[in-house]
């Protein structure tokens, strides 16, 4: 599992074995596969870009073409150990629904997303006065998937407002793990483990 | 082939058995004897655990990957089936089997009736596609395969894969459902009655009594003209044709076939009157028209599925207006309800409903990756 993405490598390493996960915006699958290969899990998928999906099931995933936004309410309550959405809650139309929906499915939740607070990000906009275009957010303002940027403390709140229980939190920088202090400050990239 | 199946004369090309049955349709009648005509390629393993289905559409046949008797034209899925193919008669034991109403060699109202000695006509049984599928089932059972690794079809196909998961829950561990429905809508109905009302208006039609004399060659034709639309594109119609004109310079300000587009599908009707019987167009769309496989289940969908262990990959084409991927959705969120595994893709070609049986490249990817991922 040495190759994943760094947050999926820690998604990876705390999905429970033999769980059923349910992996939305799950790309060509290789979270999916790594799991299936090394932790024996049932895993399923949710993607919306077709090229993905086809890599996903002629890897031999179970992966449906559909829209987080709209096709996650198809999906019976408790259904799976764990919803994960990795990098996708940014993208969403309606991210608190789609949590909404994520902590409904899945017993457990893993959601992971780019921290635009991150200092470099800060700088980029207060001193460039420019939208951002860092290495962890390539895209420029018109072209960017990312429609709802939030940070690490806008999350927190968020969670904190609707009562949902955070089991555990992962910072990354520079694709590597780093301690929850000043993460608003210093992460690029947070993990939460969260439940109802 | 492997040793165990050499001298088999239940397995090999162009096969036909009379078995006593009977099938019990949904109608409430009882269906006896039934023929079947069918083809295998491959061998069953030891443990039989590597037997696919592949089921066809409205007009197609048993001869998937062999030479068509009638039209000498090679095998309606080769892209899909054969030597290094998704489905490969090296690993897969493939049966294919014309399906009952059909014209191929299966029992359909051309048969004679074995109680009269003429042909059945329009006393054969009107049918639906789960009776298809009990006919296989009947076929399958004489064969020794209890279980397929695969139910594969597209468009009718697909429905009739669709309906293996649902009556045969413990005989089904995939199935893959192509371009396809699990319902038909009031549109596809509405084309389906053009071309039955077509075939009837033909005088030699005669209540379907026109065994041994002329066919309704006339109103078959138009019948397949008109479905001929829907299985193709606007996109792709006009790329192919345009308003170009046919063999000629300007309009001939007559009712001749002016455009190609006209002359292609005066084409298509004629050929298709010389492989295909009108009383079995007839009985087959009927049978697509009533199918809808939730109404069983009180209209719920996933309660169809709810028995099923079968994994499912479903493929939709972008431009397919016959059966549109919002039908393929419908499924999935059925399966999904039902806590089945399901695949499904939108695939891009500008074929329309025809592109499952075309090139599709990526469609043979996902469906190699597929049944390899269920050890087939």
């Amino acid at each position: 599992m040495t190759a994943l993405r760094p947050d999926l490598a820690i998604i990876a390493r705390n999905v429970r074995a033999g769980s059923r996960i349910l992996d939305v915006g799950c790309g060509d699958g290789q979270l999916m596969a790594a799991l299936r290969d090394h932790k024996q899990v049932d895993a399923r998928g949710l993607e919306l870009d077709a090229r993905d999906v086809a890599t996903a099931v002629a890897r031999g995933l179970s992966v449906a073409q559909g829209d987080a936004d709209t096709d996650l309410a198809d999906y019976l309550d408790n259904s799976f150990d764990y919803a994960i959405l990795s990098q996708t809650l940014q993208t969403t139309k309606r991210p608190d629904l789609v949590l909404d929906h994520l902590l409904r499915i899945g017993r457990e939740a893993f959601v992971s997303f780019p921290n635009f607070a991150q200092w470099r990000i800060r700088f980029a906009h207060v001193f460039g006065g420019r939208m951002p275009v860092t290495e962890q957010l390539p895209h420029r303002w018109y072209d960017t998937p990312n429609i709802h940027h939030v940070t690490v403390d806008d999350f927190r709140s968020f969670l904190k407002e609707r009562a949902v229980v955070i089991e555990g939190q992962w910072f990354l920088s520079g694709g590597k793990p780093r301690k929850e202090g000043m993460a608003n400050l210093l992460a690029e990239h947070a993990v939460f483990l969260l439940r109802r | 082939m492997a040793k165990q199946m050499q001298g088999d004369a239940r397995f090999g090309l162009d096969r036909k058995i009379r078995l006593l049955g009977p099938v019990k349709l949904d109608s409430g009648a009882e269906f006896a004897p039934i023929d079947f005509a069918y083809e295998t390629y491959g061998a069953l393993n030891a443990d039989k655990s590597n037997a696919i289905l592949i089921c066809h559409a409205l007009t197609g046949d048993q001869y998937v990957a062999s030479t068509h008797p009638v039209t000498g034209k090679e095998g309606w899925w080769t892209r899909m089936v054969g030597s290094d193919k998704p489905i490969d008669p090296a690993r897969h034991c493939i049966i294919s089997i014309n399906v009952m109403g059909s014209c191929m060699g299966s029992s359909g109202p051309a048969s004679i009736d074995p109680s009269t000695g003429s042909a059945y006509g329009m006393d054969f049984p009107v049918i639906t596609i789960a009776d298809m599928v009990r006919a296989q089932a009947i076929l399958l059972d004489h064969l020794g395969v209890e279980t397929l690794a695969a139910v594969v079809g597209g468009s009718m196909g697909g429905m009739q894969a669709l309906s293996w998961a649902a009556l045969y829950p413990d005989r089904v561990r995939s199935a893959v459902v192509i371009a396809s429905t699990a319902r038909h809508s009031a549109q596809n109905i509405a084309f389906h009655e053009v071309g039955r009302q077509a075939i009837m208006a033909d005088p030699r039609w005669n209540n379907g009594a026109y065994y041994g004399r002329e066919a309704p060659a006339s109103g078959l034709a138009v019948a397949r003209m008109a479905a001929h639309i829907t299985y193709l594109s606007e996109a792709g119609l006009t790329e192919k044709f345009g308003r170009r004109l046919q063999n000629r310079d300007a309009k001939s300000f007559g009712f001749d076939a002016d455009f190609q587009v006209e002359s292609y599908l005066r084409y298509q009707g004629l050929s298709f009157v010389d492989r295909f019987d009108a009383n079995s167009y007839l009985y087959i769309t009927r049978a697509m028209d009533y199918f809808d496989l939730a109404e069983a289940h009180g209209g719920v969908l996933a309660k169809a599925f709810a028995e099923t262990r079968a994994r499912f990959c479903l493929i939709s084409f972008d431009s397919d207006w016959l059966y549109p991927t919002s039908e393929s959705r419908r499924i999935v969120h059925a399966l999904n309800a039902a806590g089945a595994a399901a695949s499904f893709v939108e695939l891009s070609s500008p074929f329309g409903h025809d592109s499952f049986l075309l090139d599709a490249p990526e469609m043979n990817r996902i469906v190699d990756g597929f049944l390899k991922a269920g050890g087939t």
